[in-house]
């Protein structure tokens, strides 16, 4: 079963890489681009049938590996 | 005087500091990341580097590699750990310092000679140094170190920033900032002040001739406590 992920930074974290894309976008004539963030989007594979079961698992692996709570948030979909 | 240097793939300080640490008196051992035992050491160092390409997040991966257990055990035991630069990284991914080390304000790669301000000499790193102000190497994309308020606050409770960025006359500003670190913080210490953290580089500081000795007095200092 794969269970998609998506790691956030967490509101008031800097994001230089999201700060120069909105930059850019502005430049390139999107001047209604306010703000961007920069994320990541992860499609974990499980070898499991039960859903429930499957995202707990990958809620394990945000916390230990896949996002850093520090400056991240992370969301199962 | 024994220590070990950690070995992951994509480690490209490993040779540098083995050189470094010979040159004053260390015998050093390099060990490899999937290694479980350390051999007998002093200091065990993480080197700078780029482990595992910097997938995820720097230090993500290299931080769960098997040897970290034994790192973990040998620093719970008071044993000295010091990660540099991608050490560093390593170091707050396993959460063994607090915080995360995120990409330069400037988005830029930094590589520059930088003076740092050693703000604490209670610990074996700094003990007997004379200098305040050290003059070191950075080089690094994710130096920008940020860490919650509360972390913060018991980083400054408990005199835990060891080095911050600052001028040659040692004045700690914004313009003196390379990578718009929280506070300027270079490195840092866990509470027990067995375990270093920082990104200069001190093991590219050893020849007069071709870079500068501050990383010398670093060295030497740290030999010392083990005499």
């Amino acid at each position: 079963m794969k269970i998609k992920v998506i790691v956030t930074l967490k509101n008031g974290v800097l994001d230089p890489q999201g700060k120069a894309i909105q930059q850019t976008l502005n430049g390139m004539g999107f001047s209604s681009v306010n703000e961007v963030r920069q994320g990541k989007f992860f499609e974990v594979d499980v070898n499991e049938k039960d859903e429930a079961k499957a995202k707990i698992k990958v809620e394990d692996m945000c916390k230990k590996l896949l996002a850093n709570l520090v400056i991240e948030n992370f969301e199962i979909l | 005087m024994k220590s070990a240097v950690i070995i992951f793939p994509g480690s490209n300080c490993d040779r540098d500091m083995d050189v470094a640490l010979k040159k004053f008196g260390f015998k050093n051992e390099m060990v490899w990341h999937d290694d479980e035992q350390l051999p007998k050491s002093d200091l065990i160092v993480l080197p700078g580097g780029f482990s595992y390409g910097d997938y995820l997040r720097c230090g993500s991966i290299a931080g769960k590699s098997k040897i970290i257990k034994s790192v973990v055990d040998f620093a719970a035991k008071g044993g000295l750990v010091l990660g540099i630069c991608n050490g560093f990284q390593i170091l707050t991914e396993t959460g063994l310092l607090p915080g995360v080390l995120q990409q330069n304000k400037n988005i830029e790669f930094i590589c520059k000679n930088v003076f740092v301000k050693v703000n604490n000499k209670n610990n074996k790193y700094f003990n007997s140094i004379d200098k305040d102000i050290l003059e070191l190497h950075i080089a690094h994309n994710e130096g920008n170190y940020f860490c919650t308020s509360d972390e913060l606050k018991m980083l400054k409770d408990n005199d835990l920033v060891a080095v911050s960025y600052c001028n040659e006359k040692g004045e700690v500003n914004e313009k003196s900032n390379p990578n718009g670190a929280l506070q300027n913080i270079a490195g840092i210490f866990n509470k027990e002040k067995n375990i270093l953290g920082m990104m200069p580089h001190p093991e590219r500081m050893i020849d007069k001739y071709l870079s500068g000795e501050d990383g010398s007095i670093f060295f030497k200092n740290l030999l010392n406590n083990f005499k």
